[in-house]
């Protein structure tokens, strides 16, 4: 079971973000980290391969710091990487990251793509998708359970209020929920595996693509405006005299907003 | 003159401050409480590695060299001081003693067990009668056939009531002083080997120290670590890399005593603005952030000269000097930031100003090494 996984290098969630005048967000200025839906997906690909045997390839689209990214993948257990920059691919939007990723993945041999569900950045979701829509492949999203079994992929799908069960031979598309597993961490021995583990680069020209398919020329969707969110307003504190009358308030307060 | 961490040690320095603040910061409290580690996480820092750092690759270790254990330690300086103590006792002396003048036989027998946490190392070196003066020990190994019988008592040996091993540093000719010291490899259920009580101490809760004893503990001379009457040196060496990480474990404490206090200076109101407005805790944040600094370069420079082959004493004499009594001023200030609140034990700042006082002291006091420092000078060496 050969797997990818499509991992994308996003600011740090708990950073505060700032945006360039054409309202993408200015990378440069945050740490940067492996998206963290994306840390699923690669914890279950390392599953897969522990009880199938395979391989696990990194495949990511960004700067070329984004090789950190993969780095850590690959100190997590990965076993190579392939990193896909360009200058021309700056401000892809997410269909053509989608065009771009399996453009990449054309070069490779696979079983199974595997994404997480979004990113935190973007939050889109759309990339699994497009990218199997591109693929010609089965798109199984949300996946909460992954499982191999007579030639088929089979994932439990979630939905509002419990889960589908889907399969589909594979070669498939498959993006994963966040609790779908618990990531490990890379250990020291993998760190210093990773140093000797090959990070494959490949630019716009490697991908046989026109030149106005990816990138700001490419762009099909277009930000707008960015607004921040809102503050949060300040809570309200309670300061109950006993625990009895602080059951009661918790209580209170869920009943009127209606949680229980 | 590049100052960028390695790749390897940069994602080395991410993991540990992840793992840091996802799994041990929350247990600080049942840590100090409890006065232990539970065992679960200490399995899951083994699996991490974080029992192998410094050793060579080629014995199972993860061969991050002498940087990347300090890089580990500053890290761990955030959470109790126990972690580091463990691995300290562990790795960076029991460990590196045995690399470091050990045959290959010795290194191969131990260390791979080592690295992956199977077996848990200890440095037994002060007697009741031998602190700063280690010199001056008295236990004693007498050769009889292919082994020898070691006889005498070792006291606050970290790691003591857990090790399966422990390194130990006996007289084998009384004649010679510091010349006729050995080091031997110990293990832990040789016949005449005894643990003592587990102390009480001030701080470092949850790593433990009691005393060892030996009584004609029979030890083969293949665990002789070197030569006999190479024991001194053995620990001096041993002891420069010790010290250098025991002052990253400091800056590391340092810093986040001073999170801690800059954090509590932007929120706590006294005269109607937030007390960090005032000059008087503006220049404490001010002064330690530049000693942290100051000891950070310092902690750096000496991991460098050692990972690159170099005598590093006096480096490591100075780095801990420096660095322990910077933790003591950096922390000081951090709870006189506090006021009330940097007493009471509900605040981290409490425990820390209590861990931060032993690095004074253990590894050879700030008089000691300022000895070592000026009999350097005065050699003019
Ligand atoms: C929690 C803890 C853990 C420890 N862990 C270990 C361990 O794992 N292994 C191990 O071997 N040891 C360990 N030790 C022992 C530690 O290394 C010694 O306590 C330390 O070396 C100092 O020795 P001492 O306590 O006997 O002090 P002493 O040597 O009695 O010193 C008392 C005071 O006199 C000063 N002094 C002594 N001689 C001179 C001099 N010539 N000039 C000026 N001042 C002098 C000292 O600096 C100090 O201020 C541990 C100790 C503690 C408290």
């Amino acid at each position: 079971m050969n797997v990818v996984v499509c991992v994308k290098q996003v600011p740090d969630t708990t950073a505060r973000k700032e945006f360039l005048p054409d309202n993408r967000i200015n990378r440069a200025a945050v740490e940067n980290v492996i998206n963290p839906f994306d840390e699923y997906a690669i914890e279950e690909a390392l599953r897969l391969k522990e009880s199938q045997g395979g391989s696990v390839t990194i495949l990511t689209m960004g700067p070329p710091s984004a090789e950190d990214s993969i780095r850590k993948a690959l100190a997590m257990g990965a076993d190579s990487g392939v990193l896909v920059t360009d200058p021309a691919l700056e401000g892809s939007d997410a269909w053509s990251t989608a065009l771009v990723l399996s453009r990449a993945l054309a070069r490779l041999d696979y079983d199974l793509v595997m994404t997480g569900m979004e990113s935190t950045d973007a939050r889109t979701g759309l990339v699994p998708a497009a990218l199997a829509e591109q693929l010609k492949l089965a798109s199984l999203t949300y996946a909460s359970r992954v499982e191999i079994a007579d030639g088929k992929v089979r994932v439990n799908r979630q939905i509002p209020g419990g889960y589908q069960e889907v399969e589909a031979v594979y070669p498939a598309v498959v993006s994963v929920v966040k609790g779908v597993n618990e990531p490990r961490y890379p250990s020291l021995k993998g760190i210093m595996a990773a140093k000797r583990k090959e990070i494959q680069k490949l630019g716009f020209s490697d991908l046989d693509l026109p030149a106005d398919s990816a990138g700001k020329t490419g762009e099909k969707a277009k930000a707008v405006e960015v607004t921040p969110r809102p503050e949060k307003p300040a809570g309200e504190v309670i300061r109950p005299d006993s625990p009895e009358a602080a059951a009661g308030a918790i209580a209170d307060f869920l009943q009127a907003h209606k949680f229980i | 003159m590049d100052f960028a961490l390695p790749d390897e040690v940069t994602m080395l320095r991410d993991l540990v401050r992840e793992y840091v603040r996802d799994r041990l910061r929350p247990l600080t409290m049942q840590v100090e409480e409890e006065d232990r580690i539970p065992d679960g996480i200490l399995q899951e820092m083994k699996d991490l590695g974080l029992f192998s750092i410094p050793f060579p690759e080629e014995y199972g270790g993860a061969g991050l060299g002498e940087l990347g254990y300090c890089v580990a330690f500053e890290e761990l300086g955030a959470v109790n001081a126990a972690y580091s103590n463990i691995i300290g006792g562990h790795c960076g002396l029991c460990g590196m003693s045995i690399a470091l003048g050990g045959s290959d036989e010795l290194k191969g027998r131990y260390l791979p067990r080592m690295g992956t946490g199977e077996i848990l190392g200890a440095f037994a070196l002060t007697e009741p009668n031998a602190g700063s003066d280690a010199a001056h020990i008295q236990t004693t190994a007498r050769r009889d056939g292919d082994s020898y019988l070691l006889n005498g008592s070792k006291l606050w040996v970290s790691n003591g009531p857990m090790a399966d091993l422990y390194t130990v540093f006996a007289v084998t000719d009384r004649d010679q002083g510091a010349k006729g010291v050995s080091a031997f490899v110990v293990e832990r259920d040789t016949p005449g080997v005894t643990i003592g009580k587990i102390d009480e101490k001030m701080g470092l809760r949850g790593s433990r120290t009691s005393e060892v004893f030996f009584a004609d503990a029979r030890v083969p001379a293949e665990n002789l670590i070197g030569e006999e009457g190479k024991g001194f040196r053995v620990a001096m060496r041993t002891l420069d890399g010790g010290r250098m990480s025991l002052g990253a474990s400091c800056v590391g404490q340092a810093q986040a005593a001073l999170d801690l206090a800059l954090e509590w200076s932007k929120q706590r109101i006294q005269f109607g603005q937030p007390i960090a407005s005032n000059q008087a805790i503006q220049w404490m944040l001010a002064d330690s952030e530049v000693e942290i600094h100051a000891g950070r370069m310092m902690v750096y420079h000496g991991a460098w000269k050692i990972d690159s082959g170099q005598r590093a004493s006096h480096e490591a004499a100075m780095v801990k000097v420096y660095c322990s009594e910077m933790l003591g001023r950096v922390v000081d200030r951090a709870v006189q930031v506090h006021g009330g609140m940097g007493y009471m034990k509900e605040f981290d700042i409490e425990r820390m100003y209590r861990d931060a006082r032993i690095t004074r002291i253990y590894e050879g006091t700030s008089e000691v090494q300022r000895m070592i420092i000026a009999q350097d000078l005065l050699s003019g060496d």
